[in-house]
This record gives C-alpha cells, sequence and structure tokens, in this order.
C-alpha cells in the first residue's frame, strides 16, 4: 500500500529534530508495539514515518512473561509482556541488515537487568554501529534508554522509579556509547520532571515520555490477579490526559528534546503533544486499533496543519 | 471495510456472520474483526469458518463485549477486516480426523471442505449448532453433546488429526497423542488473546521446544508436541 506524501505539495514543515537526527515527520511508533517494523511493513511503507522504536532488546534473549499478557481495560489496555526478545546479538545480527534499508529514523530500545547488562548491552550497539559506519552503512541512528525494567538488587523495582538509581544506570550507558542516547522515562517514577533533569545533567540528548502506567487486573472469581506477574502496564486512550500533562511538566523543565507518548489515537492527539512542548510523538496501542495508524496519523499531522493554516510545526510548538 | 451479508443467530449466544470481500483465505487462518470504532480498543480474531465467492464467514461465540457488539450487527452494516492471518492448517495426509470442541468447531468446517476424506468429530457442552452444514459436506461425522469428544477418536486410526477447542481439551489432545503409537501427526490449534494479530506486539507468544513463537503468525495451528500450554 502506497500513498503520497502532501507535504512536498503544499510545503508544510513537519520536520523534527532530536540530537542532531532528522525525523521527517513527527509520527514515531512506539517500542514494544511494532516488532522491528517488519511486520507493519507488509502492510505499509514505514518509510512514511518519522522513525520506529523497535522492541525492546537486553544483553541475553529473554522469554518474556508466563500467562495471559493482554487485558482489554476501559479505553486500554494491561500488557505484561515481560520484555520477550531474542537479544542484542540476535537483533544486530538478524534485523539490522533489513534496518539498513529503512528510510526513517531507526531507534534501538535497549532494556536490561543490572546496570552492567544495560552499559554492555549499550557497548554492542555501539561496536556495531562503528563497524557499520567504517563501510558506510548505519542501522542504527539513536538509542532509547528503557529504565522501566525491574532492578533486581533493589527488589525488583523498576529503575526508572528513583532518580538516583535510574541515575547510575544513565551515566553508565552514557559513557558506554556515542551515539545519541534518548531515556524512556516511567510515569510510575517519584518526580518524573526530576528524572528527566537528571538525564539531561547525565548527558542524554532527550527524554521520552511516559511508559506503561503500572496497573493491575483481579478476576473475581476466580479471586486471584489475571497477570501470572501480578501488575502489569497500562496504556492505550485511558492514559494519554496523565502522560500529556507529564510531558508539559518535563517540557517546562529541561531544555533537551521531549518525544511524547501515551493513548495517541488521532491526530490532534497527537497535536496536543506538540503543543505541551513534545519535539515528536510515539505511538503504540493505537496501532492495534487501526493498523494503518502510521499513514493515518501522518495524513492526519498535514491536513490539520493545512485547516490550521500551520506551515510549520514550530509555530505551535510549545505554546502552552 | 466490509459489508456484512448476513449475520444471524443459530444457537443460544452462537453467531455466523457472512463478511462481503474477496479472500483467498487458506484453511485454519484467521481475520482480525471489529465492528465498532473506539472501544473496545482491540479487533477479535476469529476463524475463516467458510469462504464463497461473496466472502467470508465466522462462526463465533458471545464471550464479551466485542463479541457482543458484533453479535448485534446486521446485513449492510460494516466491518473491518485485517486478514487472511495466520500460517493455518497444514497440508493433510493420510487418513485424517478433525477434532473440534465448542466454538473451536469454526476453522475445521472450511478446513473439511476441500478434504477427499475427513473423520469429524464436533463436541458441544450443551446445544449443537451447525450440524447440517456440517453433515452436508458428507464426510463422517460425530457428534457429541455434554461428553468428552476426544474419548471418541483412536488416535491409532489416523495419520493426520486436527484439534481446535479450549485449552483443556487440547491439553488432552497432546496427552494422548503422547500415549497413542505415534501414527497421528497431530495440531493443535489455540484461541489465544491477541492485539495486532501480524506478530509485532508478542502479547499471543507461547512456549514451544524451540523457545517462544507467536500464536498470530507462526500459528495458531502447531505441531501439539510442540507447544507448552500452561
Amino acid at each position: 500500500m502506497t500513498h503520497t506524501t502532501d507535504s512536498t505539495r503544499t510545503n508544510l514543515d513537519t520536520v523534527c529534530s532530536v540530537a542532531g537526527v532528522s525525523f521527517k515527520n513527527p509520527v514515531v511508533m512506539a517500542s514494544g508495539t511494532f516488532g522491528f517494523g517488519r511486520e507493519y511493513g507488509r502492510l505499509y511503507d514505514v518509510s512514511r514515518l518519522g522513525g520506529i522504536s523497535g522492541k525492546g532488546v537486553t544483553l541475553l534473549p529473554r522469554p518474556g512473561n508466563a500467562g495471559i499478557r493482554v487485558y482489554e481495560t476501559p479505553s486500554g489496555m494491561l500488557n505484561s509482556v515481560g520484555l520477550e526478545n531474542p537479544g542484542i546479538r540476535a537483533f544486530l545480527e538478524e534485523e539490522c541488515a533489513d534496518w539498513e534499508k529503512l528510510d526513517t529514523v531507526r531507534i534501538v530500545n535497549l532494556g536490561g537487568g543490572t546496570v552492567r547488562d544495560y552499559a554492555e548491552g549499550a557497548r554492542m550497539i555501539d561496536e556495531d554501529a562503528q563497524a557499520r559506519a567504517a563501510s558506510g552503512r548505519k542501522a542504527v541512528d539513536m538509542i532509547e534508554l528503557n529504565i522501566s525494567c525491574p532492578n533486581v538488587k533493589e527488589g525488583g523495582m523498576a529503575y526508572g522509579v528513583k532518580t538516583c538509581i535510574a541515575r547510575e544506570v544513565v551515566r553508565e550507558v552514557r559513557a558506554a556509547t556515542k551515539l545519541p542516547l534518548m531515556v524512556k522515562l516511567s510515569p510510575n517514577a517519584e518526580d518524573i520532571a526530576d528524572m528527566a533533569a537528571m538525564c539531561e545533567e547525565e548527558g542524554a540528548e532527550a527524554v521520552s515520555l511516559i511508559n506503561t502506567l503500572s496497573g493491575m487486573k483481579i478476576d473475581a472469581r476466580r479471586r486471584r490477579s489475571v497477570f501470572e506477574n501480578l501488575y502489569a502496564g497500562l496504556s492505550g486512550p485511558a492514559i494519554k490526559p496523565i502522560a500529556l500533562r507529564m510531558v508539559h511538566q518535563v517540557c517546562k523543565r529541561v531544555n533537551i528534546p521531549v518525544i511524547g507518548m501515551g493513548g495517541v489515537s488521532g491526530a490532534e492527539d497527537l497535536i496536543e503533544f506538540i503543543m505541551a512542548g513534545a519535539e515528536a510523538v510515539q505511538v503504540g496501542t493505537y496501532n492495534f486499533v487501526n493498523w494503518q495508524a502510521g499513514p493515518d496519523l501522518v495524513d492526519g499531522v498535514e491536513r490539520f496543519m493545512r485547516e490550521e493554516g500551520i506551515r510549520s510545526l514550530s509555530e505551535i510548538r510549545g505554546i502552552l | 471495510m466490509s459489508t456484512i451479508i448476513s449475520n444471524r443467530r443459530v444457537a443460544k449466544g452462537i453467531y455466523v456472520m457472512h463478511a462481503e470481500g474477496r479472500f483467498e483465505a487458506k484453511r485454519g487462518q484467521f481475520f482480525m474483526v471489529r465492528g465498532w470504532e473506539g472501544y473496545p480498543l482491540l479487533a477479535r480474531p476469529l476463524s475463516v469458518y467458510d469462504q464463497d465467492e461473496y466472502g467470508v464467514k465466522f462462526l463465533y461465540k458471545v464471550a464479551g463485549e466485542g463479541t457482543q457488539m458484533l453479535s448485534r450487527m446486521s446485513a449492510g452494516d460494516s466491518v473491518t477486516l485485517l486478514g487472511p492471518l495466520g500460517s493455518g492448517f497444514p497440508e493433510a495426509r493420510g487418513r485424517t480426523a478433525l477434532v473440534g470442541g465448542g466454538i473451536g468447531i469454526a476453522p475445521l468446517f472450511y478446513a473439511a471442505k476441500h478434504m477427499e476424506q475427513a473423520d469429524l468429530y464436533l463436541g458441544f457442552s450443551e446445544e449443537v449448532y451447525e450440524e447440517q452444514e456440517f453433515r452436508s459436506l458428507g464426510h463422517r461425522l460425530e457428534i457429541d453433546c455434554g461428553g468428552i469428544v476426544l474419548d471418541r477418536v483412536n488416535f491409532d486410526d489416523y495419520d493426520t488429526i486436527f484439534v481446535c477447542g479450549p485449552e483443556p481439551m487440547l491439553r488432552a489432545a497432546q496427552m494422548k497423542s503422547v500415549m497413542s503409537s505415534g501414527r497421528a501427526a497431530v495440531y493443535v490449534s489455540l484461541e489465544n488473546r491477541m492485539a495486532c494479530g501480524i506478530g509485532a506486539c508478542l502479547v499471543c507468544s507461547v512456549g514451544c521446544e524451540n523457545g517462544r513463537k507467536k500464536a498470530c503468525s507462526d500459528g495458531p495451528v502447531f505441531r501439539a508436541e510442540e507447544v507448552v500450554l500452561a
């Protein structure tokens, strides 16, 4: 399926820039909802997108969580996939050849168990990028650091809750790579604006937010949690107001670009995040609602701009 | 968008929807179906019950809000269909049995339709439905209501067995397969919850002998001995 790009006809400026990386438009697919782009790539041309953030990868392969992994809630869904992924080596060897050919910003989402895992993972990605660069190739434009992984040392609490604990991860990963670094923040953080400020201090070039909100579903008849992992991550339209507020707060606090996300289900939702100050916007759960979410949002943003007489997104970015 | 040709109730909580479109679904494949805008968020994975020159048919059970909404739709209404999806049933070799439990009979009709020989075993808990349709296929048909349909199948009589039904039935089929002589290649079709339907989100992932597989795109049909059922 192919679409024409209206922006070339009408001279709309939808370009976004994060850490020196240029996105052709603000529509970026969120990690965990888009695989590595291959599946949706069979349904439409993913080069229409501003970027994609791949399925989160960890140093070693992970089987993910057992039991039910998804449960719908009013205007949302809980997921408990548990970072199932093939590991960084398999990602670099099996997916990156395809990523080299993609004409969209390619973001590798990095998870980890220990600080060492994170740093080692970042180093592997960095070394791979250097090796490809030596032969004029490129597969990864940016690292998105997922600090919502459970910290085994701290009793399983996510790294992204306490700023002082997250700082160690950001610092070590920053030291391990020269690739542009974006840190994906959790709404479960004690203070998400503090967390963002810490990322800026530690040298991250951008932050993205929000990851899923920790939630729960009990099967009342069976008197137990639906999820084997007890809690699960809430996403979808239900979380959008919270996400928007947090993006606004973070944009007021830091000077690095912010990629906003949380419950975007249409072009106007996406525009709201830009107005709250986001440079670009990620889209996750909406892919499951509308498999053409990507092209529909790209078209929708351009339509909105034409209807509102907006030539460049910079005219409306952070106006609140 | 696809227009509904008909949507009729065939038993308590059981419906057959016929939706317009030219599809080339293989047996055992499914579609992600939604008949609403925003909520419920996710589409519903429904097996291909039948396919003709007008469109595709789904035999489905009202299990929650989504299927409830589908059941209330009428001819002329629109549904969104993504598919056909999944790998479907492999080619059957030799003597073949198709065993369905409850709404798990859905993919077996189209699967049996183009087979020269297929023995059909259909199990129902309370009410028998679509019997005439299955009978019209002209295959040997055994129907069980209230019992355990798998008990009627001697696995050693067959070379290929397809099983679709609730998870306890699939586990029982695995067990029977292990206890049998091993003549039959036994396949199970899973009904995992899905979100994307195309292999991108991993919420339907299933444990297999060689690691995880995706029920939607690697399956929903797997060799019985390959999958780990919880």
